[in-house]
């Protein structure tokens, strides 16, 4: 699923773009070391952590795609480094768990 | 008129390189992680302005004319004059002072009466990254120096923090250099092996990530299978979060060998009392501040133990913390005929 159709069903606002951003799994969490332990590769990251580290964690577990819930901003210099490393971040005004349900297309992605 | 007016030396003569760098200690070869900026980091804090100062103080009493001031700073090559009498500053007459002076038909009057006394001066203890913030916040091009019984004991110039930061810079760089050759393991340097390592600074968040991130491109280039690779960005990522938020800084290095894939995390302390503890899913000693970011979860050492082949956690209280986890390389297979098509 690209990030462009994740976004329409998260009701959400693509706030980074990036070319061939797309998902296959949808893993929730706002622990960094959880993320980085068991997100799988290509998953979607539905989380509340709007700051520059999770771009490295995204980039280390192989996930392009953040939905930022709770309409939570994204600084500019996550905003940067998400147009580095190919990132596509997605705000939606939705929480975690009304997003996950909105993504239910997609399966839980575990590593 | 003070016609005979000579140049006071306050206290000393001009301290010159070899002396500067003979009485300060050597840098904490623990902080010799290779990243220039940890370096940098660590001079501005072990100079004091003391050590970088000028002490030899060209200097006009208060009954000094404008002209005699005038002709001191020309001869000395100097844009600002301090007014001093016994080690007790007064004020400074500037340039700037002397142009007004001439434009105004003043310059025979003394300095007492034209100097500018509201002056923003530095303590010798300071460290030089107080006194580079100085140098940002005020547009004067050089400080007094008073010492603790506020007395002018020197003059700090951005002239002279530069000369003696480059100075130091060099002979660390030397260091390092000596120390890169010295210590490296020797197969450090075959074709076969290849080990880099980081600097991780304490606290530094905007930086965490980056040594696990270029761990991983490295692992990449080099064609390392991808579900290794994820294990060793995992570890990498979790030892180099800890050091950040947990210590006071260290490095981390990465060696790769035929067969093994190395990940070592050495830090400077504060060390861990128990380590079964630390090693449990959920044991964090993280502050709030570090969990409102996603960190401090408990779970660095135990998802790099869940990762590795092998780990090895040391630690002594007060001393040092160092985490070892190797990976287990497979070799490709090779075709039973020994390749032969």
């Amino acid at each position: 699923m690209t990030a462009e159709e994740i976004c329409t069903k998260v009701n959400g606002t693509l706030a980074v773009s990036a070319e061939d951003a797309a998902a296959t799994g949808v893993y929730v969490g706002d622990l960094l070391s959880d993320i980085m332990g068991h997100a799988g590769e290509d998953c979607a990251l539905v989380t509340i952590q709007n700051h520059l580290n999770t771009i490295a964690v995204c980039t280390l577990v192989g996930c392009s795609v953040i939905v930022l819930c709770h309409s939570r901003p994204v600084p500019p210099d996550m905003a940067e480094a998400a147009a580095r490393e190919g990132v596509a971040i997605i705000i939606t005004p939705l929480s975690q768990y009304a997003t996950a349900r909105a993504l239910n297309d997609l399966p839980p992605s575990e590593h | 008129m003070d016609s005979d007016y000579s140049p006071t030396i306050l206290q000393g003569q001009q301290t010159n390189d070899d002396e500067i760098l003979a009485k300060t200690p050597p840098l904490d070869p623990r902080a010799l992680g290779g990243d220039s900026s940890v370096i940098i980091m660590e001079l501005l804090q072990r100079f004091k302005v003391r050590d970088v100062m000028k002490r030899q103080i060209i200097s006009a009493a208060r009954s000094t004319t404008l002209r005699e001031a005038q002709r001191l700073m020309r001869e000395n090559r100097i844009s600002g004059l301090p007014v001093c009498e016994e080690g007790r500053l007064y004020g400074i007459v500037s340039v700037n002072d002397i142009i007004t002076a001439l434009d105004n038909g003043w310059i025979e009057d003394t300095c007492e009466k034209h100097m500018a006394c509201n002056l923003v001066v530095l303590e010798a203890g300071m460290p030089i990254s107080f006194a580079l913030r100085y140098f940002n916040n005020y547009t004067y091009g050089r400080f007094p120096v008073l010492d603790s019984n506020r007395k002018l004991v020197g003059i700090l110039s951005q002239r002279d923090v530069m000369r003696a930061l480059l100075y130091e810079l060099s002979v660390e760089i030397r260091k390092l250099e000596r120390k890169t050759s010295n210590n490296a393991p020797s197969h450090a340097t075959s074709e076969h092996y290849f080990r880099r390592e980081w600097a991780v600074v304490r606290n530094d968040l905007s930086r965490a990530g980056h040594a696990a991130n270029d761990i991983k491109g490295i692992l990449r280039e080099r064609k390392v299978d991808r579900t290794v690779a994820r294990r060793v960005a995992v570890a990498a990522y979790e030892l180099e979060i800890n050091i950040c938020i947990h210590s006071h800084g260290g490095v981390l290095v990465l060696l790769i060998s035929d067969d093994t894939i190395t990940i070592t995390a050495k830090d400077r302390g504060p060390g861990i009392s128990d380590i079964e503890w630390a090693c449990r899913d959920g044991t964090s000693t993280a502050n709030d501040w570090i969990r409102s970011m996603g960190f401090g979860a408990g779970m660095g050492l135990s998802n790099s133990k869940r990762v590795a082949d092998e780990f090895d956690i040391q630690s002594e209280v007060g001393k040092f913390t160092k985490v070892t986890c190797t990976f287990k390389l497979s070799k490709p297979e090779q075709p039973a005929n020994g390749g032969a098509a």
